[in-house]
């Protein structure tokens, strides 16, 4: 048993106010090594850790130190990892799902957010915070009438510090743009990878779909969009290099579905691609089970493994070992390999999930648009 | 490209840590007792060359912009040969590199590896020596691949002699009669290569007399005698410090390294030593806001706070 565990063990029967104290001086979920200790204290019939970490049962049961209303469940957490759950509190008839309340550190995404416990040796990346020595560029609304869509598509532009008509600059565009900015820090983490040189000026399209899970599966109006409408226009207007070594597409889960599929359709038009735990479900045989909304995206990924031609230059994936999508990554990286193109893979141990996502910004976007590092001294 | 002379060499020399935060420009030009106009060189900001208010304003307005990324762009603009001429050169240079890189990858990580090992009791000769042969290779890598930069510069000068063509030699006028009115040149940071290069195509340094010169971060780069560059933790690769090119040599045994606090691992003996015993006996100068090296033409000097790295991979003053 851990020191921690005896010490939990020690303090299940003090009375509740003095346990509360104790718990609250405590630094939890417990991590002490590969090992973590969750811990809850309150009313309740069961309680449950509710994870989405694939290969593991969904939910885990914590144990109850008898006579109190004390629980605790430990696990194997390897280093460096990151770990977003929920606690599922029964009650009698009622199952309520619930952040962590001994744990403050929290993430957050499009559908709320999570509790989060980081494995021994992880840090939040400095890259990701805001640096007060950086200049901070700026984010500009815009919209396009496209024809693609047939209606008007706002979108969002960012500039570098330092911006001058004079430069011409390469161009990024993220899908999901929004939920990047607040959820993965982009603008951040652009401001200081631009400072620190690690990636040239650049600017950046944020966009944001209103019916994401059908435009981004493959939709070529979407492909369109971006190749016969978006890009035009801000070449027009914008001092950009305008080949396609200076072009990006970028996106997570759909969003990588989105950029590949657009690189597809339209080859060499952009020469960089980032894709982030991207939702590639293949079938090598029958149907699969992922429901309607993926029907789209199967079709796609079969098609493409039958056909990938030569969609980019470079290609910079990244996938969490604790999601589904692993084993779609996984399969799918050397696939694109033999296509010629110059690919880099990137396993880390996290899920699903946005911070996921941001701590791998600085790997992917220095792999394909490498800064002057090496020859800026000011 | 005319080499320096040791006359040439013999003016006096500051160097700066960086400017951006903390200013110390001034302190310095109180120290070199210049009361009248100085000449400015932003190059190596490229096309924000001209934004050099602030630098204007902390020298009390009595700064000119010598405007030398400008005049290279002009030049590159209408003379189309040269211009050619110059990219093919870069296209050399920039193949050299890289071949340079490859094998010094390996032989690098041959020394980091040597020396990690530290000295097994009952061998410490024999490794010491292994490690000091293994640091000898990538010592002579540096001399290889600078000298090979040097002849493909040099036979580029002489084939095209490009001070001799029209338009340079109306710049270099004009640029030399600036200088002649100013007690000074201060040389901005930036980017180090766009800085050396454009000052050396012009060669401003030619041109001046014996006007000391301010120079801090990349500037303070291109007026030592060799480049260096250096980053041990980038995003990509393993952060190996390269020897880059062949510096405007108006100074002499230092390797300057501005922010040295963000892009070196100070606090790692093991890398900081293998950097000193790679680029010494020069001074491996630590350059950081508010920090001071002054060349007299024969030797350094420095006020207390300025630090070099040392051998045995710690930080020591660097007047010491």
């Amino acid at each position: 048993m851990s020191t921690f565990a005896q010490e939990l063990a020690r303090h299940a029967h003090d009375a509740p106010p003095q346990l509360e104290r104790w718990l609250a001086a405590q630094k939890l979920p417990h991590v002490d090594g590969r090992s973590v200790t969750f811990v809850f204290h309150g009313p309740a019939d069961a309680v449950k850790l509710r994870h989405w970490i694939f290969g593991l049962s969904t939910t885990q049961a914590f144990t109850r130190f008898p006579g109190t209303q004390l629980w605790q469940l430990s696990l194997e957490l390897p280093e460096n990892s990151r770990m977003e759950y929920k606690l599922e509190l029964v009650r009698g008839p009622l199952q309520q799902l619930v952040h962590d309340p001994l744990n403050p550190a929290q993430a957050h995404d499009p559908f709320g957010g999570n509790s989060v416990v980081y494995g021994a040796g992880y840090e939040v990346p400095s890259w990701s915070r805001p640096d007060p020595e950086t200049r901070a560029g700026q984010i500009e609304e815009h919209e396009l009438a496209s024809d693609a869509f047939g209606e008007k598509r706002p979108f969002k532009l960012y500039f570098p510090a330092r911006y001058r008509t004079l430069r011409r600059y390469p161009l990024l565009i993220v899908h999901d743009g929004d939920d990047y900015v607040r959820f993965s820090e982009l603008k951040t983490v652009l401001d200081n990878l631009i400072h620190r040189l690690e990636i040239p000026s650049l600017l950046v399209a944020l966009i944001q779909s209103p019916d994401r899970m059908r435009e981004y599966a493959d939709d070529p109006r979407h492909a369109e969009f971006l190749v016969r409408e978006l890009v035009p226009w801000l070449e027009q207007r914008y001092p950009l290099l305008a080949n396609p070594a200076a072009r990006g597409l970028m996106g997570a889960s759909f969003g990588a579905v989105a950029s590949l599929s657009a690189a597809w359709r339209y080859p060499s038009f952009f020469g960089n691609v980032l894709l982030q735990s991207g939702s590639f479900v293949f079938t090598d045989v029958g149907q699969h089970d992922r429901g309607p909304v993926f029907d789209q995206v199967v079709r796609f990924v079969n098609e493409f493994r039958d056909n990938p031609g030569r969609p980019a230059e470079r290609v910079y994936m990244s996938c969490g070992q604790y999601e589904p999508m692993i084993y779609y990554n996984r399969s799918l990286f050397p696939l694109l390999q033999q296509t010629g193109m110059q690919v880099r893979f990137n396993e880390s141990r996290d899920g699903h999930n946005w911070e996921n996502w941001r701590d791998r910004l600085r790997e992917g976007l220095s792999y394909l648009f490498p800064g002057p590092l090496w020859y800026v001294y000011e | 490209m005319a080499r320096r002379t040791e006359e040439q060499g013999a003016r006096r020399v500051i160097l700066l840590g960086p400017q951006r935060l903390q200013p110390t420009l001034r302190e310095a030009v109180d120290v070199l007792g210049v009361r009248g106009r100085i000449a400015a060189v932003t190059a190596g900001w490229e096309e924000r060359e001209g934004e050099d208010q602030e630098l204007s304003a902390h020298l009390s307005g009595r700064s000119f912009n010598l405007r030398v990324w400008e005049r290279g762009e002009e030049v590159y603009a209408r003379d189309r040969e040269l211009h050619l001429a110059v990219r093919a050169r870069n296209e050399k240079l920039r193949v050299t590199h890289e071949l340079y890189q490859l094998r010094l990858g390996h032989l690098v990580a041959a020394a980091r590896e040597i020396l990690r090992k530290g000295l097994p009791q009952g061998r410490e000769s024999v490794y010491a020596a292994g490690l000091e042969s293994a640091i000898e290779s990538v010592r002579a890598l540096d001399r290889e691949h600078l000298a090979h930069v040097r002849e493909l510069n040099e036979e580029f000068y002489a084939r095209w002699k490009p001070w001799q063509r029209e338009l340079i030699a109306r710049h270099r006028d004009e640029l030399a009669r600036m200088l002649g009115e100013a007690e000074l040149l201060c040389i901005a940071g930036g980017h180090v290569m766009v800085l050396l290069r454009r000052l050396r195509l012009f060669g401003v340094l030619e041109l001046l007399g014996s006007q000391p010169i301010i120079a801090w971060s990349a500037g303070a780069m291109v007026v030592s005698e060799r480049i260096v560059l250096y980053h041990d933790d980038p995003p990509q690769g393993a952060g190996s410090a390269e020897v880059a090119e062949v510096g405007l040599e108006a100074c002499r045994g230092v390797v300057p390294l501005p922010h040295a606090d963000k892009r070196l691992e100070l606090g790692d003996r093991e890398r900081v030593a293998l950097f000193v015993r790679r680029f010494g006996p020069d001074l491996c100068a630590v350059l950081v806001p508010r920090t001071r090296l002054d060349w007299d033409g024969r030797g350094w000097s420095a006020p207390r706070g300025t630090q070099r790295l040392d051998a045995s991979g710690q930080l020591v003053e660097a007047g010491a």
